[in-house]
């Protein structure tokens, strides 16, 4: 990590400060970690982060990370989406994953969204008659299991109930969340130094 | 060295008899190996090298007289060693070109002459002595080292009954020393040859159906194509034509990669190599190799196409995880290799295969299966072809099916599911781990998939996922591994992939008061992992591996948790473990007794039954039996014997309460809570296993007079006594100890009586130890422990007492019912004494010694003995009397002494034969019998007597 001034320094730990009284999960050396992180990604200097992490920083979960919609991610939002990720309760994940998974975000999953996020998970077999059945059929088989109010669409509670009963479905169309193994490598990485050495 | 020179060890000849060992890296290493195992014995053991052979181990030698230098007596080409046997024979012989060795000893003095020629005479030496293991220390222990279970006992066996010679030790130390030769020489073989697995078409199938997987279009895809020349598969798996399968060759595939020219290449089961263009079948010329051999198709792709390498890895990760179950039980089961590393691994402990396989149930045909099952098979086609997400939605899927139904389980099999599934416990996604694992630990209920999961290599899969940082897939693992650990070879495969020590990590918890959600969860995976402990530590070896990880003392400390569904499984682990003598140990060093007594009062049955099966066999040990009393456990015990429907429950708390009456400080404590009048109850309607137990401990308490009284007073004694008539070995053996320890007190006082001057005090004496004889099973053996009575019992006869010598005749025909005793009555010159008093007329005296007679014609000359001392005629003469049972007892003695010829002549000249026909009408069927058998007798010897003289029957 190059030198920072002085200033930067004094500001870093203001801000940790603050945002470490908002968000949960994360105490102030640690919130001026990934606040330290935040500004390396922004920069140019190139920072070691397992590269897991990196990969999932993509399109969707980048709108659930902006929460206020303003097509940036602020150092706030930034904590807090790593918050979900790195330590976030069950309930937290589950809100932030159907959130990456409601396409349109108007607050259902519908069939053809669910269809559009498993479209590349099987192999097509060319020599059926419908090379797509068998995603077609799987894409019922989840639908018919987690819409429990059988309203042809997954609410967030229908989602909330599935996800309570097999936790496995919590990334049923997609994997959006660091595995166990990422997050441990992750944390401590980012948290190897202490701030201000 | 028995079983790796049959098995290891590569002969040009499959059959036995005499083989060359082929000149081959295996048996180089071997012949190495025993080389320097020979080379060095004699210093190693001097003792067990001294040891002469039963057979010399002889071969054609290269050696010649000159080769020998002192300690030999050489003359002309014959060579001896100085060194000689017992009986003077040489140890080591030479006429050329045979060599005679009988001690290792000599060979190792042989090796060290042969200086060059070592190997070579090492290696005739084998060859020409295929089981040299039989001829060092005798046939039978070939047999010994067949059987491997039980062979240690069977093996001290043999040797007490071999000889009881000073060097019985030193045969089992030798045996021990070659035993453990020999596997070390396989496990050392056995890793250069596995290092060796050759190709075989359904591996190269699994590789070919692996990459075809790569050709799909688009971005990701890493092969154009690949097919075979030929579509047609023979029934070994080959699509090669006969004559180029006689080569190795498995198959031709045509591989067009992304960015190289098209590859012809050929599978052999030597390896995988470029061929010169087959392009379809029978392309004569294009047969050669014209590339280096590669072990496999992806590492042949990787070398040749840049593309294929930088890609592959990144979906084989993924990938070839999945296919791994595809191709281990090929490497393990179906190759030569394989089911060698099964037997030469075979369990030795005595434990029985407790998982019967279960019969397959299944449908006439494929009509009657309910749409469960074709709906099943439809998903796990799913799973094949699903990327990671799609796998847990097609889990999820399957686990809504009730899986605990056959049907549902046999679907999975069938379509190929269960490969699939262990395939994916060996892909980097957690979340399809935990799915598979969910799936596997509910099917793996039946003895059917278990097996299947074994055979698959599941169980290395499982045991590999133990060591993963989710704890959830930690529990998972240890909750199926518990449920496949079943049979006996799943126990083993667990052991030996490292999973017991795994599992012993799972236990190492925190002691905690008041544990977090987080330490919840720690909890709930060491339960898991004490579950496959559990289900583990019934195999012997299992039991060891266990306490050597430190498991004995982490089991220790979860003891003293308060929850029960974590209790059951610690309490079962312990006591199963505690059969082991090195585990009682340490259960008892760990302070867990204490644990053990608390956790008796507890109020699950299944808890209890544990706990006191597990103080059953720790009790063997005088410290624990007195830790138990003081820490208050015998009490509880006694409580526990209220519950007698509960028969396992009964069978372990008796047993704990005979195994704590060892200690005496115990039987008097026991008393306090009456345990005497409840176990007394228990001698009527109780199974087996739990009247061993209560025998057991009453057998225990009656070595106090005051016990006794009490046993008596509760009318114990009958109940025992019509025990004796069980065929449980373990019941009779305690049922005796018990009798006896009413009667030989009592028995001994009797004999001692036999002293006594007074005729009166001697016959009532002797009258009264006549039942006592009849009524003890081992009489014999109880005898035995009075050294000089029964002597004293044969100079009884000397009296001139009649009723001394009707009742000593009368106890001599009891005594005389074991051979044993009756030997030594024998000695002592029981039968001149006997034949001298048969002239009596008493007929109360005659009755008993004719009796006293006809058991004692039972041994060795002692029918001819009878008749040489004129014991015979006299014999004739009671038939003569008019009390019908001298009439009976003699006439058994009759039979008795007409087996040997002369007395035969004897009873004739005093006509018998009249008079024994005038009995045979009598009602009683045994003497009416004994009569008939008589003559009979006498009447052959009459026929043999005139076919010899006159060559034909009159």
């Amino acid at each position: 990590m190059p030198e920072m001034s002085a200033l930067n320094k004094k500001l870093t730990q203001t801000l940790a400060e603050t945002i470490s009284k908002q968000v949960k999960h994360f105490n102030k050396r640690e919130t001026e970690c990934l606040i330290r992180l935040c500004n390396g990604l922004l920069g140019d200097q190139t920072v070691s982060i397992h590269n897991s992490l990196l990969l999932l920083v993509y399109l969707a979960v980048f709108h659930t990370f902006d929460k206020d919609s303003d097509g940036y991610i602020s150092v706030k939002e930034w904590i807090e989406g790593l918050s979900v990720f790195l330590r976030g309760t069950l309930d937290e994940k589950i809100k932030y994953c159907f959130a990456v998974y409601d396409l349109n975000s108007d607050g259902y999953i519908s069939r053809e969204e669910m269809l559009q996020m498993l479209n590349d998970s099987m192999i097509r077999e060319p020599t059926e008659e419908d090379p797509d059945e068998g995603i077609k059929d799987l894409v019922e088989i989840t639908f018919k299991r987690m819409d429990y109010d059988h309203d042809g669409r997954l609410s967030y509670a229908d989602f909330e109930r599935a996800v309570r009963e097999e936790n496995l479905l919590l990334e049923a169309f997609g994997s959006c969340l660091p595995d166990a193994e990422s997050t441990l490598v992750f944390e401590e990485q980012a948290f190897k130094d202490p701030p201000g050495q | 060295m028995g079983a790796s020179l049959t098995r290891a060890a590569q002969w040009t000849t499959a059959s036995s008899g005499t083989g060359k060992l082929e000149i081959t890296p295996i048996n180089e290493s071997l012949l190495k190996e025993i080389l320097s195992f020979v080379e060095q014995f004699s210093s190693r053991h001097p003792q067990e090298a001294k040891h002469v052979f039963k057979e010399p181990l002889q071969w054609s030698t290269t050696l010649v007289a000159s080769d020998f230098k002192t300690d030999y007596d050489i003359s002309g080409p014959t060579v001896q060693s100085q060194e000689k046997d017992s009986e003077g024979h040489p140890l080591l012989q030479l006429s050329p070109p045979t060599i005679f060795a009988r001690s290792f000893s000599q060979l190792s003095k042989l090796v060290q002459l042969a200086n060059d020629k070592k190997l070579k005479e090492v290696r005739a030496c084998l060859e020409e002595n295929r089981d040299p293991v039989v001829k060092i220390l005798g046939p039978s222990f070939a047999t010994v080292l067949e059987g491997e279970d039980n062979f240690v006992l069977r093996l001290v066996d043999k040797v007490k009954q071999e000889d009881q010679a000073a060097d019985s030790a030193l045969k089992v130390k030798l045996f021990f020393l070659l035993q453990h030769l020999d596997n070390q020489l396989l496990s050392n073989s056995l890793k250069k040859i596995s290092q060796e697995v050759r190709l075989s078409p359904a591996a190269v199938k699994n590789e070919v159906e692996l990459l075809k997987h790569f050709c799909s279009e688009g971005e990701k895809r890493v092969l154009k194509s690949v097919r075979y020349t030929s579509d047609y598969e023979f029934s070994n798996g080959c699509r090669t034509p006969p004559w180029r399968q006689v080569h190795g060759d498995i198959c031709y595939l045509v591989i067009e990669p992304c960015d190289t020219e098209t590859l012809y290449i050929t599978c052999s089961t030597a390896g995988v190599f470029l061929n010169g263009g087959i392009k379809q079948e029978g392309e004569e010329n294009a047969y050669e190799r014209t590339s280096e051999m590669h072990k496999d198709l992806v590492t042949l792709l990787k070398s040749r196409s840049p593309h294929f390498a930088e890609n592959i890895n990144k979906q084989v990760q993924w990938n070839l995880g999945r296919c791994i179950h595809c191709y281990l039980p090929f490497v393990f089961s179906k190759t030569p290799v394989g089911v060698m590393l099964a037997e030469a691994f075979s369990e030795s402990s005595s434990e029985s295969e407790e998982d019967e396989e279960q019969p397959e149930r299944r449908p006439e045909s494929n009509t009657d299966l309910p749409s469960e099952y074709w709906q099943i098979q439809k998903l796990v086609r799913y799973l094949k072809r699903g990327n990671q997400t799609a796998t847990v939605l097609v889990l999820c899927a399957m686990r809504d099916f009730n899986l605990v139904q056959e049907t549902c389980q046999l679907a999975i099999r069938d379509e190929g599911g269960l490969e699939v599934l262990l395939n994916l416990l060996d892909t980097k996604e957690i979340r399809c781990k935990i799915g598979s694992l969910k799936i596997l630990r509910e099917i793996s209920n039946n003895s059917q998939m278990r097996r299947a999961i074994a055979d698959l290599c599941g169980l290395q899969s499982m045991v590999k996922s133990l060591d993963s940082l989710v704890k959830d897939l930690k529990a998972l693992a240890a909750e199926t591994i518990a449920n496949v650990a079943k049979f006996r070879r799943a126990r083993r495969t667990i052991r030996q992939y490292g999973g017991i020590m795994r599992l012993v990590k799972l236990l190492d918890i925190p002691d905690l008061a008041t544990p977090t959600a987080e330490q919840e969860r720690d909890v709930e995976v060491a339960r898991c992992g004490v579950l496959a402990l559990w289900s583990c530590s019934k195999s012997t070896r299992n039991k060891e591996a266990i306490r050597k990880a430190g498991g004995i003392p982490l089991l220790g400390r979860l003891l003293k948790l308060p929850h029960e569904n974590m209790l059951i499984p610690v309490v079962g682990t312990l006591q199963e473990c505690a059969s082991e003598r090195s585990c009682r140990i340490a259960i008892q060093t760990e302070g867990m007794i204490k644990d053990l007594v608390k956790t008796l009062s507890c109020d699950n049955q299944e808890l209890q039954m544990h706990c006191a099966s597990a103080i059953f066999k720790c009790a063997e040990d005088k410290q624990t039996r007195d830790l138990v009393r003081q820490y208050e456990g015998l009490q509880p015990l006694v409580l526990l014997l209220n519950k007698v429907d509960n028969k396992q429950l009964l069978a372990a708390t008796t047993g704990a309460i005979w195994k704590c009456s060892i200690s005496m400080e115990n039987v008097a404590k026991f008393q306090e809570y009456n345990v005497l009048e409840i176990l007394v109850n228990l001698l009527t309607g109780q199974p087996e296993e739990v009247l061993v137990n209560v025998v057991g401990a009453l057998g225990e308490c009656a070595q106090i007079p005051a016990n006794r009284a009490i046993i008596r007073r509760c009318g114990g004694i009958q109940p025992l006594v019509n025990l004796l008539t069980r065929t449980n070995q373990a019941l009779l053996v305690n049922v005796t100890k018990a009798v006896g320890a009413f009667f030989l007190p009592s028995f001994r006082l009797l004999w001692s009586l036999l002293k006594n001057p007074n005729v009166d005090v001697q016959s009532s004496a002797a009258w009264a130890i006549c039942p006592c004889l009849e009524n003890t099973k081992d009489a014999g053996e109880m005898l035995f422990y009075f050294v000089g009575g029964l002597e004293l019992i044969v100079n009884l006869l000397k009296s001139t007492n009649k009723e001394v010598l009707a009742s000593v005749c009368a106890v001599i025909a009891k005594i005389a019912k074991d051979e044993d005793n009756l030997a030594v009555i024998t000695d002592h010159g029981v039968v001149p004494m006997l034949a001298k008093l048969t002239n009596t007329t008493d007929d109360r005296l005659r009755r008993h010694l004719a009796e006293a007679i006809a058991h004692c014609c039972m041994w060795g000359s002692n029918r001819a003995s009878f008749g040489e001392a004129g014991a015979v005629a006299p014999l004739v003469r009671y038939l003569k009397s008019t009390d019908s049972s001298i009439h009976q007892a003699t006439a058994h003695a009759l039979l008795q002494l007409s087996k040997e010829p002369n007395n035969c002549i004897t009873m004739h000249q005093n006509g018998v034969v009249k008079l024994l026909l005038g009995m045979m009408g009598s009602a009683d069927e045994m003497f009416q019998e004994a009569a008939a058998d008589c003559v009979f007798n006498i009447r052959r010897l009459a026929l043999a007597n005139d076919k010899a003289s006159y060559g034909y029957p009159p």
